[in-house]
């Protein structure tokens, strides 16, 4: 036993050591990620890797601030991000562009917050994943997305007399619900009919459909999963009710419900930050580019990570901080600067992030045309 | 009209609940055991449909008919091998508990097969939709469907029971199991032909209900379990047009309750309903006075 201890402490010593090498004689910034690449959610930490790398870079080869790039495995799994983390500090990062999911971000922004690392989160939407000063993110948070969604449609005018459909029994599915309430007020959209269902309940919508209806519904707000919104398609087609529908990221997976008959689908909105056939000329370029790295049409996630290097890179010039700097240093400076940027990203034009973490950007959404999703 | 609508559709969700009752309250009244693996017979029925018409390419009624042998054989081996044995058990407890593990056991063998992947169920009743009033009350081919085999299934199992002797043999065997046995009966036989016929429902209660609302995962079948359970000792437990008023009326009950009250507080009053029925009359709207022998 001693002798393990021994050779842990040693180990420790010299990753140390080597690690403040990495410090004195870098002139490049270690921006470290952490997200699922392997595992059930593999497919949105592969993104986020991905366009990481293409990020850094194309930065890179600009020649002015200078950036290298390593990325762990979590599995989505709380415990194995924390142990990531601790790795990636033992290479020397000083900023952390992650980690992908909401529930390991949780964990890894507790210790990120001990250790004052400066946190950016491309795709951790839960609430609690920037609850710490040095945390931040790209994507909106969860309820936020409630009030992206009355700001669009308010302001694109796509309707004015809103049934919502929500399940009280879900935190992500009310959250998103109660703070679209609010924001439809001030966006003069009236909510005709609010109905809600459980867990134990998520099978006959026929009740919640008629009551929108009834109320003259153009359009039904649906802030759930896409399981639930299949049943909800079907049933409304069955009673011959044919409303907008408008959803959040929840939707997304809707054309892969296994038997689903996705005609029903035409025409469904969703808020989704990004979309790979938008003709923006950023937007064209990116995807372009990760075809021709990764051979795959990029999604929200990494269009999410994307957005996060660049405003990374942002922050850095605006508080003028050097690669020799400690991490915690670092992101003491970045934390202000962050309040004071504005980038023209993927997801969004003019970002800019206030105190408390959270984006501020023209919220985006598909429609969903010959069973793909189209930019609106 | 929406008031028509409402109706409509609770007396469809109900004619689910009375199938699936039926199966409930006929292995009660002759097994004198609650079979809470019952709901799951009926999300196994599913998956048999939806594989013998997706994998096999089966027509409709082959691939219900695929289900209902299906269903009738797996409702004969759980009785034979799990409730049998423990029978004459001395605690009625014992088959309880090994109920609700069957019900498990049959969970988690679909999570196996079928993963836990919600999967659309598909549409095969291509009818079009009674459009009434200008449109302003439509009713789905599937609904009416529902209600009609609902009713078709009622009127075929009380011939059964009342003008057969397989009928009358489960009606001497639910009245006394001892006497019954004295006087013949196969008690053993006659059980088990029970289990095959609410099995056998399950199927189509099974194919009916992921009709009526397409998603079909392991635990489809566990809360419309319940719920026809609920139905059956609302109805009367153990008593066959108990099951079928009993099923309807929650149906209709939940609708409305959902419709006119609160659409979050629906499970919490249709369970409510249940509580001051039974303070009312403990054996339930249909029930059987049971006389204490002393």
């Amino acid at each position: 036993m001693k002798k393990l201890v021994k050779f842990v402490s040693l180990a420790c010593a010299s990753a140390m050591l080597l690690s403040t090498t990495a410090f004195a004689d870098g002139d490049a910034f270690k921006v470290g990620g952490i997200g699922p690449v392997t595992g059930g959610a593999a497919v949105y930490g592969q993104a986020v890797k991905n366009a990481t790398e293409l990020a850094v870079n194309e930065i890179n080869a600009l020649g002015g601030v200078q950036f290298e790039f390593q990325f762990e495995d979590d599995e989505h799994d709380a415990e194995k991000a924390v142990n990531a983390y601790n790795s990636l500090k033992d290479w020397g990062m000083q900023v952390l562009l992650g980690t992908v999911t909401s529930a390991p971000c949780i964990a890894v922004a507790a210790e990120t917050a001990n250790d004052n690392m400066f946190q950016l989160t491309p795709s951790g939407s839960a609430v609690e994943c920037v609850q710490n000063p040095n945390a931040f993110r790209v994507c909106f948070s969860d309820p936020n997305q409630g009030t992206a969604s009355a700001q669009y449609i308010g302001e694109k005018k796509i309707a004015t007399k809103i049934g919502v459909i929500y399940d009280s029994s879900d935190v992500y599915s009310s959250g998103i619900y109660e703070k679209f309430a609010a924001e439809a007020a001030n966006q003069g959209l009236e909510i005709v009919s609010a109905e809600a269902f459980t867990a134990d309940s998520k099978t006959d919508f026929t009740v919640q459909l008629q009551k929108a209806k009834d109320a003259g519904a153009e359009l039904v707000f649906l802030p759930i999963y896409y399981t639930e919104a299949s049943l909800i398609l079907t049933q409304a087609n069955g009673m011959g009710f044919a409303p907008m529908f408008f959803g959040c990221d929840g939707l997304d997976g809707l054309l892969n419900v296994d038997g689903f008959d996705t005609s029903l689908a035409e025409g469904v909105m969703l808020l989704t930050p990004f979309a790979a056939d938008a003709d923006d000329e950023l937007t064209q370029n990116f995807v372009a580019a990760y075809k021709e790295a990764y051979g795959d049409t990029p999604n929200q996630f990494a269009a999410d990570a994307y957005d996060g290097m660049y405003a990374i890179k942002a922050a850095i010039e605006k508080s003028g901080v050097t690669p020799d700097m400690s991490a915690s240093d670092i992101c003491d400076a970045l934390e202000g600067a962050m309040t004071e940027i504005s980038i023209d990203g993927l997801t969004g034009e003019g970002m800019t992030w206030t105190a408390d973490g959270e984006p501020n950007k023209a919220p985006k959404a598909v429609k969903i045309t010959d069973g793909a999703y189209a930019a609106m | 009209m929406s008031f028509l609508s409402y109706l409509i559709n609770g007396v469809s969700l109900g004619s689910i609940y009375a199938i699936i009752a039926l199966g409930y309250t006929m292995v009660y009244g002759i097994a004198k055991m609650l079979n809470f693996a019952h709901g799951d017979v009926i999300m196994i029925g599913a998956f048999i449909v939806l594989n013998a018409l997706n994998v096999m390419n089966l027509p409709l009624i082959p691939a219900i008919l695929v289900a209902v042998v299906g269903c009738t054989v797996l409702g004969i081996v759980i009785e034979r091998v799990a409730y049998r044995p423990l029978r004459n058990a001395s605690s009625p407890l014992a088959v309880l508990i090994t109920a609700i593990g069957v019900s498990y056991l049959l969970q988690n063998v679909a999570l196996l097969i079928f993963g836990a992947d919600t999967v659309s169920f598909p549409n095969k009743i291509t009818l079009p939709a009674l459009s009434l009033a200008d449109g302003n009350l439509v009713i789905s081919s599937v609904t009416i469907i529902t209600i009609v085999a609902c009713i078709v299934i009622m009127a075929g199992l009380m011939l059964f029971i009342n003008k057969t002797k397989a009928g009358q043999a489960m009606l001497a065997v639910s009245e006394d199991k001892g006497a019954a046995q004295l006087m013949g009966i196969n008690v053993d036989g006659t059980i088990a032909l029970t289990f095959a016929i609410g099995s056998a429902l399950a199927a189509i209660a099974g194919f009916l209900l992921c009709t009526a609302y397409p998603s079909l995962n392991p635990y489809t079948g566990s809360m419309p379990g319940i719920k026809a359970f609920v139905a059956a000792v609302f109805g009367g437990i153990g008593s066959v047009p108990g099951a079928m008023i009993g099923g309807i009326l929650l149906g209709i009950i939940e609708i409305f309750a959902k419709a006119y009250i609160s659409s979050q507080m629906a499970d919490a009053i249709v369970f409510a309903v249940l509580i001051v029925v039974l303070l009312v009359k403990p054996t339930g709207l249909l029930g059987k006075k049971i006389q204490e022998k002393v």
